[in-house]
């Protein structure tokens, strides 16, 4: 019970950055059916950002910031330069070049910001609360649940009640008649990249504080388990990416806590298949049939 | 005009078998003196070249000819190395054959049987898997069916990492080499041939068909679920024979080598060649491999020029080098012969060349 308890709270801490992660995926996905691959480099440049933010001096708050402004602007730069071009080109044609743009990432980012694996500054005090039983709670991870919940009540705030967020939701409903109506397409989905990029960016940061350690290649794991997670969840529905991600984050943490962490990786992908066979729109997703 | 097309076809299968034989006296003469001509660093590339080649044509088949994306290529190669590996290794397949039929178990005929053997049994692996993967996620379409593959791939990496028979995270190491040049080279032609073949059978018809339309291939009584299992699994086999040559030429296997990058490496060369043209892969095989032998220092660089070529070509030229045509004798004769009413060397159909 105890270990159940415990690998709970962590498991939610994962599964807090996954959804973060899979918010962007979701919503990506949603208004212009791509999978972004880039998306799992962009949490990374994001723990970047917010790694050198950190060791100027900033605080915990400014680097954030910071790193969520850095990565929203990088991921409007992408979706301007790669993917806006292929619009309308075949959908296959834009998948690749998000694996492109992913790869550009990760390697660009290593020959600027090299291989080795950086220490995170501690901007956080690391004291930990004792809860009852044994079971532990750090004043990080009770930092993640913050951050996670303030910025999905954000991000529901603006998807409901802005302007910006009804262009979305029109845009993501139907793309043409959205633009008969007057809404602007190409910064809509701008606005969605952005949001969804500062969305990873603070994940990026998040995890540099809580494991201490960025590198690289830190985005490729984590961005595809959020992937799995907005799958599981229904790819394009936002309560459905944080469902999945909260119940995937929560499945590799009972694996590592039970069986072994070897196999907390392969089980993720199990669960991607297993969902896609049997459901392949997810938990919360609509059977669409395919009209000739 | 029949015995016409046919006489030019024998034309350019002389020219063709001349060709490979020559390539094939060439490379062994430049590798095999002492000390030979070109160094082993040489040797090493060539072999990966004819692997690269293997892997390439074969993700072709799948993704190319028959519109299936599949990204999770280095899991089947995974397969064909890790079990043909255990049949040289543990099993002593080499030593079996000497055992059995009195030949010199370090003789050149017992090894290549032996790596034959194996290899045979690696591919066959390959393939089931690939039917037994392939049956579920081929339902799925476009970018669902590449994530599964992509996810697929990680689980036959995550599996082989945990199972301590084949040594877990550290892989085998001291791999008998049994693959030379000489079997790396056949076996490659075998697969382009067998490849090429199949695409211009009926049944290669059939997945070209699914790639254009799968509704309407449906619809005009193509069992759509069996082509596709058909080509993910003959890619599958080819991608795990690749693997097994590879196991037993480079001495060591790890999992970490059969990773998703090198189900992207694969993936770059088919796009970089056009999906859907069988010289295109073998094109860009040649071109990526040399480039990546150029760039052996700069494993960070060569990965940027891999990112930018897939974006610059998916923006300028989304059909890749050679779109869906296939460069052959007859391409370069009506290059340089007259210029025909229907356009010179565009030729649509794969069939018609070679």
């Amino acid at each position: 019970m105890e270990v159940f308890l415990q690998q709970l709270i962590n498991g939610l801490s994962l599964g807090s950055i996954y959804a973060l992660i899979a918010l962007g995926y979701t919503m990506v996905y949603g208004i212009i059916r791509l999978i972004n691959f880039a998306h799992g480099d962009i949490y990374m440049v994001g723990a970047y950002v917010g790694y050198f933010a950190a060791t100027q001096g900033f605080g915990f708050i400014p680097s954030l910031l910071i790193a969520m402004v850095t990565c929203a602007v990088l991921g409007v730069v992408i979706e301007r330069l790669a993917y806006k071009p292929l619009r309308n080109a075949a959908r296959l044609a834009a998948l690749i070049t998000a694996i492109g743009v992913s790869l550009f990432l990760e390697y660009g980012g290593m020959m600027i910001v090299t291989p080795q694996v950086r220490t995170f500054p501690d901007i956080l005090s690391n004291k930990i609360y004792p809860l009852m039983g044994g079971v532990q709670i750090s004043f990080r991870e009770i930092i993640i649940f913050v951050v996670t919940i303030t910025l999905m009540l954000l991000l529901q705030f603006i998807v409901h009640k802005t302007k910006t967020g009804k262009a979305m939701r029109a845009v993501s409903h139907d793309n043409e008649a959205a633009m008969l109506m007057g809404i602007n397409v190409d910064n809509t989905i701008s606005a969605t990249f952005a949001i969804g990029s500062a969305l990873a960016a603070a994940a990026g940061v998040l995890v540099g504080v809580y494991y201490n350690q960025i590198e690289p290649l830190m985005g490729i794991m984590p961005g595809l388990k959020a992937f799995v997670a907005a799958v599981l969840g229904g790819i394009g529905i936002i309560p459905g990416a944080v469902t999945g991600a909260m119940l995937l984050g929560i499945t590799e943490t009972m694996v590592s806590g039970y069986i072994d962490s070897m196999y907390k990786d392969p089980v993720a992908f199990i669960i991607l298949i297993l969902i896609l066979i049997v459901k392949p729109t997810g938990l919360f997703g609509k059977n669409v049939r395919e009209k000739v | 005009m029949i015995w016409m097309q046919q006489k030019k076809n024998y034309l350019s299968m002389i020219l063709t078998i001349a060709a490979l034989v020559s390539i094939w006296a060439l490379v062994d003469y430049l590798t095999s003196g002492r000390p030979p001509i070109l160094s082993g660093y040489y040797k090493l590339n060539i072999i990966l070249l004819c692997i690269n080649i293997i892997l390439a044509v074969s993700l072709n088949l799948i993704n190319g000819f028959t519109g299936q994306f599949s990204i999770g290529h280095a899991g089947f190669m995974a397969v064909g190395a890790y079990l043909s590996a255990v049949f040289t290794q543990k099993i002593m397949i080499v030593e079996t054959i000497a055992a059995v039929t009195g030949l010199d178990p370090t003789g050149d005929v017992a090894r290549t049987a032996g790596l034959l053997i194996a290899v045979f049994i690696g591919a066959m692996a390959a393939a089931v898997v690939g039917v037994v993967i392939g049956m579920p996620t081929l339902r799925l379409r476009g970018d669902y069916l590449a994530i599964a593959t992509l996810g697929m791939g990680e689980i036959i990496r995550g599996l082989v990492l945990n199972i301590e028979y084949v040594g877990g995270a550290a892989g085998m190491s001291g791999i008998t080499q049994l693959s030379s040049w000489t079997t790396v080279f056949i076996l490659t032609i075998i697969s382009v041939v067998v490849i090429k073949n199949f695409i211009n059978s009926t049944h290669g018809r059939a997945c070209i068909s699914i790639r254009e339309n799968e509704i309407a291939a449906e619809t005009m009584g193509i069992n759509t679920t069996k082509y596709k299992v058909l080509a993910f699994s003959i890619g599958a086999f080819f991608a795990g024979l690749a693997g097994a040559l590879h196991a037993h030429y480079f001495y060591t296997i790890q999992p970490g080598t059969f990773n998703f990058l090198k189900s992207f490496d694969i993936l770059v060369m088919v796009v970089l060649g056009g999906m859907g043209s069988l010289t295109g892969s073998i094109i860009a095989a040649i071109l990526l491999t040399f480039l990546s032998a150029a760039l052996q220092d700069l494993a960070a660089l060569r990965m940027v020029i891999y990112a930018l070529l897939l974006i610059l070509i998916m923006i300028f030229r989304p059909q890749g080098l050679m779109g869906n045509k296939e460069l052959s004798f007859a391409t370069f004769g009506s290059l340089f012969g007259k210029k025909s009413s229907t356009g010179g060397g565009e030729q649509r159909d794969g069939s018609q060349s070679n």
